[in-house]
């Protein structure tokens, strides 16, 4: 089991999450975070002050996935996440232990 | 009378009862036709002119009534949720009941003080510098009016609007304190200032005998239609001390703090704008030709200060900002204050256009080169705009709009009177160095009973939470 950690443009998640079901993804867990890599942010200016606001907002979609599917997930992604400039994100893969179905205790891949 | 005897006397008596009832028994205005007619008409048509004029005046104090009750309530809108939502929103997200809380807890307590003794202390008597307690507990105070204020209305809608200005005024001080001072020392500092320092000077400046007051012949006639000095001066002068006294916020200037709601503010901005009418208009005190003009050059001062703050801003910055245009606003409507009820039109789009500029100046450049920490800029807006505004009011002025030093009498610099620009420096120099000195004993005092400022974890956590005991948004739940 592997786990995809995707950091993208809140613009583009509309269009990633409905390819991702297209492509049979059910469950995925999305936050609103903030940060950055190498896009810089902007300046605002309060009060004749200027301050420069660093920390952009992003959304990160996390989806665990049996090992099969993994490959295609990240083609999916990458093609429906990208705008081809600086600021579009990353993806990140982990290996998963373990997981487990609250509902009925079923463990492993079957628990996806 | 004992050598009359008791027959004397009842004889004396019985003959006096008898002249008496002679006497009382002249043919008068029986029966004498035609010489009389006219008479009856020209008393029944004076009766009827009579009631006539009483019912004219009833009507006119019945429309000013209105007017000033609505007024009354326009300008306590003003500080709830006028001004609590504007302050609110400009402070971080972590402070904002706080700020609120400090705004309404002046509603109530100025309320109290007010009816107890703050009225008698404003407009009783006829000292110079102070009123007295003869209306304690509001004795005396009715719907009689009381022609040395306000001839045309009862003396109890009088008093029940100059509280509101009395419950603004301090309120706009916690703009400079925010976000770091301690509850208990604002209501206590609150107190000993309205006491020490907003009651003298609204009785100097419109109080019977106050030697500032322009229409009741003070020494210095200080023009100040609707409070300009009495609540802008003051109230943005101490702000700056309490600024300088209390330091700077944890972070302050380094750690961006931006406004956690402009939304917020652009709501109790407008606000504002529209209870600044009663502030203003209602001034007038009555429903009249007066009320309009000030009503008309508070909306336009307002206008031109929004568009020459913004203006600057776009000059300067390449981008005109919301909350700089609100604050244009504000600052017009504070220089027009003292002016509203004196200058034409198109004075005050003058007034309503150097305000904004000279405000944005001070709240971005004369800030920046002095380094105060005035929060919420109460003195950049306040002390800054009722500054040149009250000096404007001695340029614009014409007894044309408001002949107060008496008919025929110049009132302002248009009207040839440029004197009276010196007499507003006398009241705005006064004005600065009453608040500077009364505000820095009172936080002394202040500082050694409840102390001024919170611990500086407290700071950093929120005053929200650790003042209060709450957050202001819980949106997860």
């Amino acid at each position: 089991m592997m786990k995809i950690e995707a950091i993208i443009q809140p613009s583009r998640f509309e269009s990633v999450k409905d390819a991702l079901l297209e492509i049979g993804i059910e469950g995925m867990t999305v936050t609103e975070v903030r940060g950055h890599g190498r896009q810089k942010g902007h300046t605002e200016v309060y009060r004749g002050r200027e301050y420069t606001v660093d920390l952009l907002p992003k959304i990160k979609l996390e989806v665990v996935l049996p090992d099969n599917l993994v490959s295609r997930t990240i083609e999916t992604i990458l093609k429906t996440a990208k705008t081809g400039k600086i600021g579009d994100g990353k993806i990140f893969l982990s290996r998963i232990e373990e997981a487990i179905r609250i509902r009925n205790e079923e463990r492993g891949e079957g628990a996806l | 009378m004992k050598r009359l005897g008791v027959a004397g006397c009842c004889l004396l008596i019985t003959l006096m009862l008898a002249a008496v009832s002679l006497l009382a028994q002249q043919p008068s205005a029986s029966a004498s036709g035609s010489a009389t007619a006219p008479d009856e008409i020209s008393r029944t048509v004076n009766d009827k002119l009579d009631q006539l004029d009483q019912k004219v005046a009833a009507a006119q104090s019945s429309a000013d009534n209105a007017w000033m009750l609505v007024s009354a309530a326009l300008v306590l809108m003003m500080t709830g949720p006028g001004l609590a939502l504007f302050y609110g929103g400009l402070v971080r997200q972590k402070n904002v009941l706080a700020i609120m809380m400090q705004s309404f807890a002046l509603m109530a307590l100025i309320t109290v003080l007010w009816a107890l003794v703050g009225y008698s202390l404003c407009f009783g008597g006829s000292g110079p510098v102070i009123g007295n307690f003869q209306h304690a507990f509001l004795r005396g105070i009715g719907v009689d009016p009381n022609p040395d204020y306000a001839a045309t209305i009862p003396q109890l809608t009088f008093m029940i609007y100059q509280l509101m200005f009395a419950v603004i005024t301090p309120a706009l001080i916690t703009g400079a304190t925010a976000e770091r001072m301690k509850f208990s020392g604002t209501v206590l500092f609150m107190t000993l200032w309205f006491f020490f320092v907003y009651a003298p000077m609204a009785h100097m400046v419109w109080g019977k005998g106050g030697f500032l007051n322009a229409a009741l012949g003070g020494r210095f006639p200080t023009l100040d239609f609707a409070g300009g000095t009495v609540v802008h001066i003051t109230s943005g002068v101490s702000a700056l001390v309490c600024a300088l006294y209390l330091g700077k916020r944890v972070g302050f200037p380094k750690q961006p703090m931006p406004p956690h709601s402009l939304v917020l503010s652009f709501i109790g901005a407008c606000l504002l704008w529209v209870g600044w009418f009663g502030f203003n208009a209602g001034s007038a005190l009555a429903s009249n030709g007066l009320a309009t003009t000030a009503f008309v050059a508070t909306h336009f001062g307002a206008a031109a200060a929004a568009l020459s703050w913004s203006l600057a801003e776009w000059i300067r910055n390449g981008r005109a900002s919301a909350l700089g245009a609100i604050s244009g606003a504000v600052a017009g409507l504070v220089a027009i204050t003292p002016a509203a009820g004196f200058v034409g039109p198109m004075p005050a789009l003058v007034i309503g256009f150097i305000a904004g500029i000279f405000c944005f100046w001070m709240v971005t450049r004369f800030k920046a080169i002095f380094g105060y920490d005035d929060a919420l800029d109460a003195f950049g807006v306040h002390g800054a705009g009722g500054t040149i505004g009250a000096l404007l009011t001695g340029v614009f002025a014409r007894a044309l709009y408001n002949p107060i030093f008496g008919a025929g009498k110049p009132t302002g610099g248009f009207d040839g009177h440029w004197g009276q620009v010196g007499n507003q420096l006398v009241g705005v120099l006064f004005a600065w160095v009453f608040a500077v000195v009364g505000t820095f004993v009172i936080l002394k005092i202040v500082d050694a009973v409840t102390g001024l400022r919170v611990a500086e974890e407290h700071e950093i956590e929120g005053l929200d939470i650790t003042q209060h005991g709450e957050e202001a948004y819980n949106l997860e739940s």
